[in-house]
């Protein structure tokens, strides 16, 4: 069975060593030419219980962390269990031969003796070496690019820790080599090694941010939210940037306006009860006219919810999230490289037209390393506020062209002013006049409408005048999904199509109502219970989309897509 | 706002006069307000100190007393109830250049902004704290505050309160703050001689000022204020946190004015200014060497 791609799960205990033995697999085939997808589940507990993690591997692009997985590697009988139920036939499943699994038809089972071999070894914690050795034997993990990872990986820990994980691998993949390989599962060659780096999705928001020139970032402790912070405060201080963690969201999104009232581009990231707590903050920001961005990393809600899996739901947040007639921009990213070059957006779009922009991630996508084409910082474009030019009296809410009123930063000479959330004239002087206060929200709001146009198109899935019978929207991390689930069905010859944005707010209306005229059906998948974009659609468009929205805490998979366009053929 | 606001299109001329800092725009506030006098010192202490309307950023949260800023030529800006302290603490760090003052009242500062008060202490941010308490909130006609004395009848509290009034004072000095002090609004020249040690002060200066509301508060009246003072004996050891804490214990029912404690410890923008160093950071760093890191 021929596959350009592999999927391989393991699971165990959090102290097994779980997490690493999957970064190790991923960097090796990242460094072998293969391109690189993961997904993983930390322990609810917060020290020990069930992690999980799950690399898909392979020679052409991919997109989402695909159906379910060919390869699983149990460390523990607990970790078994819980996956049972997801053996299909075909699967090959490894384990720790301390355990004697009952194997469902049709699973190809190689036990391995990770728990004693390791003990032989007189190591404490080498079970999952003993993993990896057999899993590189087995599938054709590159063993070479393995031990170089292991290698670089303990360097720091001296030549014995190194020696001592190497021959634990060695020994795993020698048991593996007695046993007689009944599955078909190998890993394809990679192809030539490309310049690409490898990184998940909150670092890359960091990474993105950083290129664009950020100078200060304050943010308050969120799952999934907070390796943001531990990225940049590694990183933010190298390129002179400040950053503070805050009492609480409401103060890391002030001190935000703050540094950018000071002339510094700004930024918080958050997710879904700390982006509740900074919507007062928002209207500000957007009254003042003062640029900020605030990443929202999404997790399960309504509340505490479900602090560590998969949602879409705070679109309505993002977009509407204020009292008052108050607009921001909503941009949401599709996968790691989208985390790169959508933060430069974010802090581009806030820069430009001086008002909040949310940058809406996702759970699956912060934790989710996936290779990407190491960015090029000389070909990014790095926008900068207008800045007054000194001619004439300077008026902080000037109304011209553009709506967008140059800023002074202090220190300015002869540009004094008021940065204020009441509803001020020009100069920025308190009014509260009926003609004033509708030319100002009309100033605001104004500013924004060049915006759809000004964003890149949105991507189409097909050809753009091709008629289909089913056009599928998909925002955040879900295209991926949508993707490969097109892909499959135009194979089997069904007419579908994609229609993939990325500028949520303001949307791009004309390219929404264009691309439905070319469909029979509008179908909008999305994972939350509100259908969120659907009935941002119905309520901007002439479009009456099917809104097929699930929140199981988990992504879409291409078949769960595939399963829906079929019942609307 | 009835009036205009001028703004500055002048270079200061050296030396500075009180009258320099005025915007032009007339305050809101009610005949009688005690935070004419305080205002009066913000203007003094600024001319003493010389200080550059340009350099200079006043912040201020919700409230009569956070209407201060738009009467003073400076750069300024009025936020959100509560959120002037964070505010003015991202103005700092980003401009560490500037001079940041902080104006507001007891309900902005200590009621709905009461959370961001401990770490604005604690963390020592460079910025001056000019607090107006008048022990009730005026701008919406005179409910019961934090600092409101227990059995005030007052909008809410029709039968008297039901709430212990807080301690400023302790407050600061036990979260930390490098300079505590306290005056009375009827004293122009103590505010401005205490507000000017809070500018010249390298951390955070809290300076609280009793200041009373003529039209809402009827009980701490400008008399009874008056009444209550006491001046911080000379003698006092400014440096030592514990004689701080004893004197406001030792003083009872009075109200000490005048300079509490002084201390140093290095500012958050200082340490971070370090810690920037100790990264070997710098605007010109190649980014390269960032992204380098994520080869696998």
């Amino acid at each position: 069975m021929p596959r350009n791609n592999l999927i391989i799960r393991i699971a165990g205990d959090g102290g097994e060593g779980i997490i690493s033995t999957g970064d190790f697999i991923a960097a090796a085939c990242a460094r072998s030419g293969l391109e690189v997808y993961t997904f993983k589940t930390f322990p609810a507990e917060v020290r020990g219980g069930y992690a999980m993690y799950q690399v898909r591997t392979g020679s052409e692009a991919l997109h989402n962390p695909g159906n379910t997985f060919d390869i699983f590697c149990a460390l523990n009988s607990e970790a078994y269990e819980i996956n049972r139920e997801r053996l299909l036939p075909g699967t090959a499943v490894v384990y720790d031969d301390s355990f004697s699994p009952e194997i469902p038809e049709g699973v190809h089972a190689y036990p391995i003796p990770m728990t004693v071999t390791s003990k032989q070894l007189g190591l404490k914690k080498a079970k999952n070496m003993v993993a990896l050795g057999a899993l590189s034997h087995l599938f054709g993990i590159p063993a070479k690019a393995l031990k170089m990872v292991l290698a670089d990986t303990f360097a720091s820990k001296g030549e014995d820790v190194v020696q001592a994980n190497l021959a634990a691998f060695e020994k795993g993949a020698e048991h593996a080599e007695e046993l007689s390989k009944t599955d078909d599962w190998r890993l394809p060659e990679g192809s030539e090694v490309k310049d690409v780096i490898m990184l998940s999705g909150n670092e890359a928001i960091g990474l993105g941010a950083l290129i664009a020139g950020l100078g200060f970032y304050s943010a308050y402790p969120i799952t999934p939210a907070s390796e943001i912070a531990k990225y940049l405060a590694v990183n933010l201080p190298k390129m002179g940037g400040t950053l503070i963690q805050a009492e609480d969201e409401i103060a890391s999104i002030s001190q935000v306006v703050g540094a950018s009232f000071a002339g510094k581009k700004a930024m918080t990231a958050t997710s879904g009860p700390g982006l509740s707590l900074m919507s007062e903050m928002l209207g500000f920001a957007f009254m003042s006219e003062t640029p900020v961005v605030v990443v929202n990393v999404q997790r399960g809600g309504p509340s505490t919810g479900l602090p560590t899996k998969h949602e879409q739901s705070d679109l309505f947040a993002a977009v509407y999230g204020s009292h008052g007639d108050a607009a921001r921009i909503v941009l949401s990213v599709e996968n790691v490289a989208d985390c790169v070059s959508m933060s430069v957006d974010a802090l581009n779009l806030a820069e430009t037209y001086a008002c909040p922009v949310i940058l809406l991630s996702e759970s699956s996508l912060a934790f989710s390393s996936q290779t990407i084409a190491a960015p090029d910082p000389d070909s990014i474009e790095v926008v900068e506020r207008k800045r007054w030019d000194g001619e004439g009296e300077y008026q902080r809410y000037a109304m011209t062209e553009d709506f967008i009123s140059p800023m002074a930063d202090p220190g300015t000479p002869c540009a004094l002013h008021i940065a204020t959330g009441l509803e001020h004239d020009e100069v920025g002087t308190p009014n509260y006049a009926a003609t004033n206060h509708e030319a100002m929200n009309a100033k605001r709001f104004d500013k924004l409408k060049a915006l759809p146009d000004a964003y890149r198109p949105v991507e189409i899935d097909g050809k753009a005048k091709e008629q289909a019978d089913v056009g599928i929207i998909a925002w955040g991390s879900t295209i991926g999904v949508v993707r490969e689930a097109i892909a499959h069905l135009k194979a089997d010859g069904v007419h579908v199509k994609g229609f993939y944005p990325k500028l949520i707010w303001p949307m791009q209306v004309a390219q929404f109502e264009a691309f439905a005229k070319t469909c029979k059906t509008v179908l909008v998948v999305e994972v939350n219970h509100q259908g969120q974009l659907a009935q941002l659609i119905r309520a901007q468009t002439a479009i009456k989309p099917v809104s097929h929205a699930v929140c199981s805490g988990l992504p879409f998979t291409p078949k769960q897509i595939g399963t829906k366009v079929r019942e609307l053929l | 706002m009835n009036k205009e606001e001028v703004v500055s299109d002048t270079i200061p001329i050296k030396p500075m006069r009180p009258k320099d800092y005025e915007s032009g725009v007339h305050p809101v506030w009610c005949a009688g307000c005690g935070n004419y006098g305080v205002l009066s010192g913000v203007y003094r202490a600024l001319a003493e100190l010389n200080i550059d309307p340009t350099n200079l950023v006043n912040v201020s949260g919700i409230g009569c007393s956070s209407r201060l800023p738009y009467f003073l030529k400076a750069y300024k800006m009025h936020t959100l109830h509560g959120r002037a302290g964070p505010v003015a603490t991202g103005v700092q760090l980003a401009r560490p250049d500037l001079d940041v003052l902080v104006s507001g009242g007891d309900g902005d500062g200590f009621s709905i902004g009461g959370g961001h008060m401990p770490h604005l202490a604690r963390t020592n941010v460079n910025l001056t704290y000019v607090l107006m308490d008048n022990h009730i909130y005026g701008l919406t006609k005179g409910q019961s505050s934090p600092t409101s004395r227990r059995d005030m009848k007052a909008y809410t509290t029709p039968y008297g309160g039901i709430e212990e009034p807080m301690r400023p004072l302790l407050y600061m000095l036990t979260y930390g703050a490098t300079y505590v002090a306290q005056a009375y609004s009827g004293n122009a020249k103590m505010c401005a001689e205490l507000i000017k040690g809070g500018l010249e002060h390298k951390g955070f200066a809290y300076i609280h000022i009793l200041s009373p509301c003529i039209t809402f508060n009827k009980v701490d009246t400008a008399d009874y204020f008056k009444g209550i003072i006491k001046d911080i004996p000379e003698k006092h050891d400014i440096s030592d946190l514990h004689k701080a804490m004893h004197l406001i214990y030792k003083f009872k029912d009075k109200e000490p004015v005048g300079l509490l404690y002084k201390s140093h410890r290095p500012t958050l923008d200082v340490i971070m200014a370090d810690l920037v160093r100790q990264a070997g950071g710098s605007k010109h760093y190649d980014i390269r060497k960032i992204i380098d890191q994520a080869r696998p």
